[in-house]
C-alpha cells in the first residue's frame, strides 16, 4: 500500500511539474525516476528485483534485442531501451540530413515545382509535412517547413500563419501513420511487438483517409486568407535556388541514401528480423561515418534532454506498473465500460485525445500501454484494437492546442520569430475543428473495421 | 568609447523615463522604449497592436510549453523580438538609450553599455504619478504598486537576474534624494567619466 501511494504521488507530482515547467522536463522525470527507485522500490516494496526489472538493462546484451527472429519482441516493463536507442539513432540521421541542407532543398524544390504559387505551395507543403513526419520527428519537419514557409511568405507577400498551422497539423497526422512517426507509436510498437507494416496497415490507413478530409478542410478555411497578398510579390526568378541549400553534394547524396535505406529497413524489419534498436544504431553509425569532420557537430545537436526525459519517465511508469496501480486503473475502465467494447474504444480514443491536447502525449501513452494490456487480458478485448485506438488518440489529440505536441510549439515559435504571434484562440479556432474531424473519422473507421 | 548604450531600469514614478528622454537628447542618440515594437512591426509589415499588447508582459509557464529552447507563450516571443532588436542594434555599433526591456541583462558584457536603475521613495513616486495623471493619492498609489509589481514579474520571468538588484546595474540611484534634474546631472557625470 505504501509503495502504491508513493508511486502515485511521484507520478502526479511529476505530471504537475511537467505541465508547469518549473524546471526542464528531463530533470523532472529523472528526479521522479530516482525517487521511484529509492522510495517505491526501496522503501515501499524493498525489492531489488523490481529495480532491475524497471532498469531493464539485461535485454540489451541478448541477441533478441538487436535481431528478433520470428515473433520475439522486447517485453515492456520499465525503461524501453529500444525506443531510446532508435530515437537517438534517428536524431543523428536527421541532424546529418539537416547539416547538408536536405530539408531546405526539398522544401524549396517543391515550391519551385509549383511555380511559387501560394495555394499549390500550401497544399503540397501539407502533404510533404505528412510524408516526412511518417519517418522523421515532427519537430525537425516543422523547423524546416515553417522556416521556408516564412521565407516564401516574405517573397510572395502572404500571411504564413495558417499555412504553418496546417503543416503542424499534417506533421502530427503523418506521425500517427507509422511506427516511427511519433514517440507514442514507437513506444507502443516496441512495447507490444508491432511491426512497421502493422502500423501502416492500421493507423496508417486511418491517417491517410483523414489526410484527404484535412486537406479539404484547410483549403476551404484558409484559401481566402492565403489568396490575400500584402504588397507586391517579388519576381520568382530572384528567389533562392533550391540547389543553394545544399552545403555538400557528396554529403547530400550519402544522407539521402542513408534516409532511404533507413526507410527500407523500417518497412521490412518484420521480415528481416532487424529490430528498431539495430536500425537506430546502424543509421547513426552510417551518418557519423559519412559526416567525417562534421560528426562531432552533429552529435552535439542531438537532443539528449529528450532521451533523458524518456529514461526518467519509463522508470516512473515502471513504478506504477510494478505496484499494480495500472492494473487497478485498467479494472476501473473495464467497470465503467461494463464489457461494451464500443464504449471502451470510444473512451480510450477521446480521453487519450483530450488528455494529449493538454499534457505531453509521451508520458500519457507510456502510462496507458500497461493499462490497455491489462484491459485486453481482463476484458477479453483484442489488444490490437486498443493499441491502434491509443496511438491515434494520443497522436491526433496533441494537435488541438498550442501545447499538445512539440511540433505545435516549434511552429508557433518559428512564426513568432518573424513577429507573427499565434495566441491560443487563433490556434484553437483553426486546429480544434480539424482535430475533431480526424477523431470522428478515426472513430467511424475503428468501429467499422474492427468491431 | 565612441558607441554609447544606456539602459535605464526604473520604478514607476521615479522619473526614469524622463531621465532616459533627457539622456537621449543630451547625447543625441535614439530612445527605445515601447517604440521598439513599432519599429519591428513597420519593418516586418505587421499589425502593431497584436505585438503591443504583450509589451513588458510576464512570461507564463501555465498554458505554455518549451521545446528545444522554443516557446509558444506570446509574451515570451514578443520579448525575444525586442531582445533580438536590441542585440542587433548593439552589435551593429549603434548608440541608443533603452528604457526597461531587461536591457541591462540582455546587453550585459557589451563594452558600450552603461546600465542604470532609477528608484524612488514610495511617497515621492505616488506624488509624481498623482500630479502627472491628475488623480487621487489612492489611485496613484495603486498604479505605482501594480506597475512596479508587473515590471518585476516581467523582468524576473524573462531573465535569471532580479529586477532592481543593484548588483545587475552599474549605477542604482534614488531620484527622490536629489530630484530628477540633479539625478540626471549625476548620471551624465558618471557617463562622461566612463566615456573619458
Amino acid at each position: 500500500m505504501l509503495a502504491q501511494i508513493l508511486a502515485v504521488t511521484i507520478f502526479i507530482a511529476m505530471f504537475v511539474l511537467i505541465i508547469t515547467e518549473v524546471v526542464e522536463r528531463h530533470i523532472i522525470t529523472l528526479a521522479a525516476g530516482a525517487l521511484t527507485l529509492l522510495l517505491v522500490f526501496g522503501l515501499g516494496m524493498q525489492s531489488m528485483d523490481a529495480v532491475w526489472s524497471t532498469l531493464n538493462l539485461h535485454p540489451m546484451i541478448t541477441l533478441d534485442f538487436w535481431y528478433a527472429a520470428g515473433e520475439a519482441h522486447e517485453e515492456a516493463t520499465g525503461i524501453n531501451w529500444a525506443t531510446i536507442i532508435f530515437i537517438a539513432g534517428m536524431m543523428i540521421m536527421v541532424e546529418g540530413m539537416a547539416h547538408v541542407g536536405f530539408f531546405r532543398w526539398l522544401c524549396m524544390r517543391i515550391a519551385k515545382m509549383v511555380n511559387y504559387k501560394v495555394i499549390p505551395i500550401f497544399m503540397t507543403f501539407m502533404v510533404l509535412s505528412f510524408i516526412l513526419a511518417m519517418f522523421i520527428d515532427s519537430i525537425t519537419v516543422i523547423l524546416f517547413l515553417a522556416a521556408v514557409t516564412i521565407e516564401l511568405s516574405q517573397l510572395l507577400k502572404f500571411n504564413p500563419v495558417s499555412m504553418i498551422l496546417a503543416e503542424v497539423f499534417c506533421a502530427n497526422l503523418g506521425g500517427s501513420a507509422t511506427m516511427c512517426g511519433d514517440p507514442p507509436n514507437i513506444i507502443i510498437g516496441t512495447s507490444l511487438g508491432y511491426s512497421f507494416a502493422d502500423f501502416i496497415l492500421n493507423t496508417g490507413l486511418i491517417a491517410l483517409v483523414a489526410l484527404v478530409f484535412v486537406l479539404v478542410y484547410f483549403y476551404l478555411v484558409c484559401r481566402k486568407e492565403l489568396s490575400t497578398t500584402v504588397g507586391k510579390a517579388q519576381d520568382p526568378s530572384t528567389f533562392p535556388k533550391p540547389e543553394d541549400a545544399i552545403t555538400s553534394k557528396s554529403g547530400f547524396a550519402a544522407s539521402t541514401i542513408i534516409f532511404f535505406v533507413a526507410i527500407i529497413l523500417l518497412v521490412t524489419h518484420a521480415q528481416t528480423g532487424l529490430t528498431v534498436a539495430f536500425i537506430g544504431v546502424a543509421v547513426a553509425i552510417a551518418t557519423l561515418i559519412v559526416s567525417g569532420k562534421a560528426a562531432l557537430t552533429i552529435l552535439k545537436k542531438v537532443d539528449y534532454k529528450t532521451l533523458l526525459f524518456f529514461i526518467g519517465l519509463f522508470v516512473v511508469v515502471g513504478g506504477l506498473e510494478e505496484t499494480g496501480i495500472l492494473k487497478i486503473f485498467a479494472g476501473y475502465i473495464g467497470d465503467v465500460c461494463g464489457g461494451n467494447i464500443h464504449l471502451m474504444v470510444a473512451i480510450i480514443l477521446w480521453v487519450s485525445a483530450i488528455a494529449s491536447a493538454f499534457v505531453d502525449n509521451i508520458p500519457f501513452a507510456a502510462t496507458m500501454i500497461p493499462v490497455i494490456k491489462n484491459l485486453a487480458i481482463t476484458q477479453g478485448v483484442n489488444l490490437d484494437i486498443l493499441s491502434w485506438t491509443l496511438a491515434i488518440g494520443t497522436d491526433i489529440g496533441g494537435s488541438a492546442t498550442p501545447i499538445g505536441a512539440s511540433a505545435n510549439v516549434v511552429g508557433i515559435a518559428t512564426a513568432a520569430k518573424e513577429g507573427h504571434i499565434i495566441k491560443w484562440g487563433k490556434y484553437c479556432k483553426l486546429m480544434v475543428p480539424a482535430t475533431i474531424i480526424v477523431l470522428g473519422i478515426a472513430t467511424v473507421m475503428l468501429f467499422a473495421r474492427y468491431l | 568609447m565612441s558607441q554609447l548604450i544606456i539602459s535605464i531600469g526604473r520604478e514607476c514614478g521615479s522619473g526614469g523615463h524622463e531621465i532616459a528622454q533627457k539622456l537621449s537628447e543630451i547625447y543625441n542618440i535614439p530612445l527605445y522604449d515601447r517604440n521598439i515594437l513599432k519599429e519591428i512591426s513597420d519593418e516586418k509589415n505587421l499589425d502593431h497592436e497584436s505585438l503591443a499588447k504583450y509589451d513588458e508582459v510576464k512570461k507564463k509557464s501555465i498554458f505554455a510549453r518549451r521545446v528545444r529552447g522554443l516557446n509558444n507563450c506570446p509574451a515570451h516571443n514578443v520579448a525575444q523580438l525586442q531582445f533580438e532588436f536590441l542585440r542587433k542594434k548593439a552589435n551593429a555599433g549603434e548608440s541608443f538609450v533603452v528604457v526597461g526591456r531587461c536591457a541591462e541583462t540582455i546587453l550585459k558584457g557589451h563594452a558600450a553599455l552603461v546600465s542604470v536603475f532609477v528608484l524612488g521613495d514610495r511617497d515621492a513616486k505616488v506624488k509624481r504619478v498623482m500630479e502627472y495623471l491628475n488623480n487621487s493619492w489612492d489611485e496613484a498609489a495603486e498604479i505605482v504598486d501594480s506597475k512596479d509589481e508587473a515590471r518585476k514579474q516581467y523582468h524576473n520571468s524573462h531573465c535569471n537576474t532580479k529586477w532592481g538588484d543593484s548588483r545587475n546595474y552599474d549605477l542604482s540611484i534614488n531620484s527622490s534624494r536629489l530630484g530628477i534634474p540633479k539625478t540626471l546631472d549625476f548620471i551624465v557625470d558618471y557617463i562622461n567619466t566612463r566615456k573619458s
